[in-house]
């Protein structure tokens, strides 16, 4: 009973919030409606018992990336009359895209009704939910000893994706100057100030 | 507690239900009521150690200062700026508010008290955390006004800076207690160290990360020595600015019930949480409840304590402590950890 309404609360606010994502007229609003929409999928995964997916869904997306998205859409300055005078140039294309996706979302279903497509029979001990291990423990065990180079082998593509990003980025700027952190932290109160007794009504020698 | 409603003659579900909301009001309202005694506490602590008086017009000592101030706070006008973005500058106060409240869901406050005792709980105060920089961010762009927003990009900065640090600290705790279940990671500090400590900041290999898991938590909370984000000389009051009477009351209450959870996980992860000092027989019949307390007590002084005296932060060393001293530094933390655990057979 609880989980039916749970299931149904969040399945239809994440369906809600996604057409908000496009409906919303502000992209600030935008990536709200997004962040709402993540956070009610990783309640559904809570139902289905992946509760490590859904907090990993909550501190990947939530957390970093759609406050990514936020930082950058809050700085830009969007002229809305600007973006609705492309509207009109822009629907051939819209229209097609719609076309092409609503033949996929067709043929999908047509063929899920048709029956399933039999990829192969999944080995036994694979991906099974159990009640006693948690979700880590199984993944762990299934990450690290089976599918250890691919996990890698991830990590590295991540690791090179990541070089790239600021290999591309950076640029040694000259002219200017920064901070030289060391010299700070080395610097004593004694190099900067000096205390003085001086006889009074004579001037201080700076 | 289920039980307890189900012996009234509910059904299971509808029992569980009315033990869930129960739980929750037994946390959130002490809390609040705690909330209003820290600030208190901790004006008192600050004038101490400044050598003045602290509040003490407001009933015997001034213990009802921070009611005093709840009430005028709640009978002022809500003064929304015209060029604001009217609903999410209403929304941003609640959401650091319930953010906050969120979080003490997984919190044990003694052995097996805890409203929901689950498997990912320290996840789940991670992910919890993390939304906590929204409240900010919003309130930043909604009020439409420089300085909130030159301060919700500080926080939003900030707080993601810790976190990839505070991150790295907790893997190595839950390395160390095979568990992200919190209560699982305080049972793993019975006596942990030598026999009889029940804490793993006595553990040598534990107790820098430790240190640094005090540093983080105060960067995270936004107290100082690292409140860039509502540094008055340079932001007016922050993201708070524009924000007035019940709204502003919120990102108060949130911004403490914030700290103390901040000091509840330091005394969880690194102090042993309700367990007591040391694994002596005696010390158990005094409840896990009161120890926690004490704890969570004695964290929040040195929060205080550093408040009061250290300078705050300028931005740019803020970002190199948490980027080029902590990452690097937890990081290898891990690895140092975990190839001590793999070396000496932890987890065999």
């Amino acid at each position: 009973m609880i989980q039916l309404v749970s299931f149904y609360i969040f399945a239809s606010i994440v369906i809600a919030s996604a057409a908000m994502v496009i409906f919303a007229r502000n992209p600030v609003h935008s990536v709200l409606w997004l962040i709402v929409a993540f956070f009610n999928a990783a309640g559904l995964m809570v139902l289905i018992g992946a509760e490590f997916i859904a907090m990993l869904l909550v501190i990947v997306y939530v957390g970093a990336v759609a406050v990514l998205f936020l930082f950058v859409v809050m700085m830009l300055d969007i002229d809305f009359a600007e973006l609705r005078a492309g509207f009109v140039k822009n629907v051939p294309l819209g229209l097609l895209l719609a076309i092409v996706l609503v033949a996929e979302l067709v043929l999908g279903i047509g063929a899920y009704q048709a029956g399933a497509v039999k990829l192969g029979t999944p080995e036994v001990g694979v991906a099974t939910v159990s009640a006693t291990v948690p979700n880590i423990e199984a993944i762990g065990a299934l990450l690290y000893s089976k599918y250890v180079f691919l996990f890698e082998t991830a990590g590295l593509i991540l690791l090179v994706a990541m070089v790239g990003a600021i290999v591309l980025t950076h640029r040694r700027s000259h002219g200017t100057r920064g901070q030289n952190i060391s010299s700070q932290v080395q610097r004593r109160p004694q190099d900067a100030t000096r205390n003085v007794n001086q006889p009074v009504g004579q001037g201080i020698e700076l | 507690m289920t039980s307890f409603f189900q012996n009234l003659g509910m059904s299971y579900e509808a029992a569980w239900f009315t033990a869930t909301i129960a739980g929750i009001l037994l946390i959130a309202l002490p809390l609040m009521l705690a909330v209003a005694m820290i600030i208190y506490a901790e004006r008192k602590l600050w004038a101490a150690f400044a050598l003045r008086r602290g509040p003490n017009v407001v009933g015997p000592f001034g213990v009802l200062q921070s009611f005093a101030d709840g009430l005028k706070v709640f009978l002022q006008e809500t003064i929304i700026p015209s060029a604001s973005n009217r609903g999410l500058f209403l929304i941003a106060p609640i959401i650091t508010f319930t953010v906050a409240l969120m979080a003490w869901a997984v919190i044990p406050f003694a052995d097996g008290v805890v409203l929901s005792n689950i498997n990912v709980g320290l996840l789940y105060i991670l992910a919890i955390s993390s939304l906590g920089v929204y409240g900010v961010v919003i309130a930043g762009w909604a009020s439409n006004s420089k300085y909130p927003f030159y301060s919700a990009m500080r926080a939003a900065a900030q707080m993601i800076s810790y976190e990839v640090s505070i991150g790295f600290i907790l893997i190595c705790v839950v390395l160390w207690a095979g568990t992200f279940n919190i209560g699982g990671i305080v049972e793993g500090q019975r006596s942990h160290v030598f026999g009889f400590i029940n804490a793993y900041a006595f553990n040598p290999l534990l107790f820098p990360i430790a240190v640094m898991f005090l540093i983080s938590s105060m960067a995270e909370t936004a107290r100082a020595p690292f409140d860039l984000t509502e540094a008055e000389s340079e932001l007016v009051a922050g993201y708070q600015t524009e924000y007035s009477s019940m709204a502003f009351a919120l990102f108060w209450l949130g911004e403490y019930a914030n700290v103390l959870l901040m000091c509840a996980l330091n005394a969880i992860l690194f102090w042993g949480g309700y367990l007591p000092p040391v694994d002596w027989a005696p010390l158990y019949a005094v409840p896990g409840i009161l120890w926690f307390f004490a704890k969570i007590l004695l964290m929040f002084f040195i929060f205080a304590w550093v408040k009061a005296t250290v300078p705050r932060y300028r931005y740019d060393q803020l970002m190199r402590l948490g980027w080029k001293v902590f990452l690097p530094i937890s990081l290898f933390w891990v690895f140092l950890v975990s190839g001590y655990l793999m070396f000496t057979g932890h987890f065999a």
